[in-house]
């Protein structure tokens, strides 16, 4: 049973761009901003409803989505098997069934946008290029990790990608995604350094849709135009609480006209529906236009995390779900628009098999950390700024950072 | 807002404040050292030091409630909006949680925000970002998202504002590691430490004192330097003594420093350190003062279990246990909400005159 009857909006003809100036007035109910929506059917075998009779995209594009797909998809697997060995320990959020979401949006985005997420973050930030061993090396708290095994799971950060995070609890990487895109329109209207605006996309989902933080962060990001996209990853679920019983409107997308964005509803099964929304959502946000909603219509495969026994989902739910699993219906697309052969798809998925594998080994050698790293990083600067006319003075307190911890 | 002395209408009249209100430390003397004629209230050396900071450093920007069109709830920003433009002033919507997390964001990247909740009260609403985003971030990402931001606003007591908005954060916020919490007491401390904490590059928790904003401290040619800077970590010895340390930080420094004075006349000779830096803790100086005066009392306007006290207490007996020749004692405020009653409200905080019976009374508790 779909969740949601299948909404059916129709596509108006795109407003024109307004210029950055102009202040941004209430809308009414009758759009003044404009609402495209794709609609969510089911994929039918008869593939009606995606495009038309030629590809929206080019053959390396295809391939390019269908392995990061892939390798979300062979990484979670992994990271499955390795935490029932041991290997991986405390809380894991496996995104089994969400990889058309990362990829439609992540891979259209430039090495100097962000990516802020949520614990369920392994796959935001293998689409973002952050390499599969650092991520898997991280899961085993190892030093190899992208966060030299401090932050685990839940935390994956990357400077070098534009990954910032990673955040345990639910709403905190709205604000700060907030932050990020504020700080590149700052770069670009105060220090004038670049001239175009770095775009930030916030992935969080349907349980923080309830959550103060997220409408603070929709009013601000409004009211200042900044370079944002919010997707809601509307997965039904947060753990064991239905969407349906927590929500007053459980139509997410329209939250956004509230606030003065425009909302958008996609089938976030649809790798192409969502790479068609994410471009125009990006473009917006490059050329100054502000932010956008997109709530994608997903569904997670496997549990909340691992530990969770998952008893609430019903199997009918689960099995329609599975029907429309991205993978395949990507794939049935490249088949049918000659965009590959079997055989080339075959080999990216040998070749992720030897990625994923690789990942491991190299996380199973990484060190653990050294017991000195117990008391790194605590502070950037540990010895406190201070200095006096003559440049020299600083606080020599050599007990600071040091506590009374033996190591 | 009119400031009342401290020693006016108190509810114990048998030891009643014989200082005279100009030679009283907490309105301001000459003190050594000082060029007497300039003086200069704690809200414009906050506000010189936000104005030279943002000068020099075009990536310093200050966010929060009022700080722009209405010149800061304090007046605190007072001219920056002017001077500087709202792409830098900026006034937020009544949001703490998300202003306060977009700041972080912002300082992940490199800008230098500053952050000013009305009263730290309000910054429970955005507690999980200065907590988790700020302090937590460069250790949990091992060593690549730092925050250089820092958060300021009045902390502690007001008058007749009943319990919400009368807490005093410092022991929450130095209880967490990756954090530095800062305390100025005068203007100099005002000064150089706001500029120290723009420049750092971790999170730092400026915390002020709404009656201090209007006090004049003399202040010296250096002090008025724009590269002035304190060192964070290091407390002040506001006052050589031999008899008992007395640790104080923000508004309390001043009652101490007039407990102490009232002491002098008694003959007991006190010893007052200005704490300055909460986190990290001058650990050396304030056991370096016990060991000469062999005797602790802190002092503080928070609650009394697990505050600032308690945590100086600890680290003297920890370090220098054998140089005590009597318990250490803690002066706080009552373990109550804070009460409206303006008799009560004076009861639930520490008072000079307070200090000073409770001083001569330890004296002849632990002294032979």
């Amino acid at each position: 049973m779909s969740a949601f009857s299948a909404t059916k909006l129709r596509s108006p003809s795109l407003a024109s761009p307004r210029s950055p100036s102009s202040k941004p007035s209430f809308p009414s109910s009758s759009l003044r901003f404009p609402l495209r929506a794709v609609s969510s059917d089911v994929l039918t075998s008869s593939a009606a409803s995606l495009a038309a009779s030629h590809p929206v995209i080019s053959r390396d594009e295809g391939l390019d989505l269908y392995e990061d797909m892939v390798l979300g998809r062979s990484f979670e697997d992994m990271c499955a098997q390795m935490y029932y060995r041991g290997k991986m320990f405390g809380f894991v959020h496996l995104y089994n069934g969400q990889e058309a979401v990362s990829t439609g949006f992540i891979r259209l985005l430039e090495k100097k946008d962000s990516v802020i997420s949520t614990y369920r973050d392994h796959v935001h930030a293998l689409s973002k290029g952050v390499p599969a061993r650092q991520v898997m090396a991280e899961l085993f708290g190892k030093t190899g990790g992208c966060c030299r095994g401090q932050g685990g799971s839940m935390h994956m950060f990357s400077a070098e990608h534009g990954v910032l995070g990673g955040f345990a609890f639910i709403g905190e990487g709205i604000p700060i995604a907030t932050g990020a895109a504020f700080s590149s329109r700052y770069r670009r209207e105060v220090l004038k350094e670049q001239t175009h605006d770095d775009v930030t996309i916030a992935f969080f989902g349907d349980g923080t849709c309830n959550n103060g933080q997220f409408f603070e962060c929709l009013n601000m990001a409004a009211l200042w135009k900044l370079p944002i996209i919010f997707v809601v990853e509307n997965n039904l679920w947060a753990i064991g609480m239905s969407h349906l019983r927590a929500t007053s409107d459980p139509e997410i997308w329209k939250k956004g006209p509230a606030f003065g964005i425009p909302g958008v509803h996609v089938d976030g099964m649809d790798v192409l529906k969502v790479r068609e929304v994410a471009k125009e959502a990006i473009a917006r946000a490059r050329s100054g236009e502000g932010p956008t909603l997109v709530e994608c219509e997903t569904y997670r495969f496997r549990g909340h995390s691992l530990a969770d026994p998952d008893e609430l989902r019903k199997p009918d739910e689960k099995a329609h779900y599975a029907a429309r699993d991205p993978i395949t219906a990507f794939k049935k697309y490249i088949f049918e628009h000659n965009l590959a052969t079997e055989s080339e798809l075959k080999a990216i998925d040998k070749k992720i098999d030897d990625v994923v594998e690789e990942a491991v080994e190299f996380a199973d050698k990484s060190p653990l950390p050294p017991r000195t790293q117990l008391l790194e990083n605590v502070f950037a600067d540990p010895k406190g700024f201070g200095i006096g006319p003559d440049g020299t003075y600083r606080c020599e307190d050599p007990g600071f950072t040091q506590g009374t911890a033996q190591v | 807002m009119a400031i009342l002395h401290p020693c006016v209408g108190s509810v114990y009249r048998e030891v009643p404040c014989s200082v005279p209100p100009t030679n009283c430390l907490l309105w301001g003397s000459s003190l050594p050292g000082a060029v007497p004629d300039m003086r200069m209230t704690v809200a414009d050396a906050l506000n010189s030091a936000l104005d030279e900071e943002m000068s020099a450093d075009p990536k310093v920007f200050l966010i929060g409630e009022e700080v722009g069109e209405n010149q800061g709830a304090y007046k605190i920003s007072k001219g920056l909006l002017e001077k500087y433009g709202p792409e830098r002033v900026i006034d937020t919507p009544v949001t703490e949680a998300g202003f306060t997390g977009m700041g972080v964001g912002a300082a992940y990247y490199g800008l230098r925000p500053v952050v000013e909740f009305m009263t730290f009260n309000f910054s429970m609403q955005a507690i999980d970002h200065i907590i988790n985003s700020a302090a937590k971030s460069n250790y949990t990402s091992g060593g690549q998202m730092s925050a250089p931001i820092v958060f300021r606003g009045p902390n502690g007591a007001s008058a007749g504002l009943g319990a919400e908005h009368n807490q005093c954060y410092a022991a929450w916020y130095a209880a967490c590691p990756g954090l530095k919490v800062l305390s100025p007491y005068s203007s100099e401390d005002a000064r150089g430490l706001l500029k120290a904490a723009i420049r750092d590059p971790d999170p730092v928790v400026f915390l002020e004192n709404e009656f201090l904003y209007g006090e004049s401290f003399p202040v010296s040619a250096e002090v008025l330097d724009s590269s002035f800077c304190l060192p964070i970590g290091k407390a002040k010895i506001e006052r050589e003594g031999k008899d008992v340390t007395i640790t104080a930080f923000s508004k309390m420094v001043g009652y101490a420093l007039q407990a102490a004075d009232i002491l002098s006349k008694e003959g007991i000779n006190a010893e007052v350190i200005n704490l300055r830096s909460i986190r990290p803790l001058d650990r050396a100086t304030i056991n370096a003062s016990v060991r000469k005066t062999n005797r602790l009392v802190t002092v503080e306007e928070g609650f009394p279990q697990h505050g600032v006290g308690a945590e100086i207490c600890a680290s003297v007996i920890e370090d220098s246990f054998h140089y005590l020749v009597a318990p250490v004692e803690r002066i706080s405020a009552a373990d109550v909400p804070m009460p409206y009653a303006i008799n009560l409200e004076r009861m639930a905080l520490p008072q000079v005159t307070f200090y000073q019976i409770y001083l001569i009374k330890y004296e002849e508790k632990h002294v032979n």
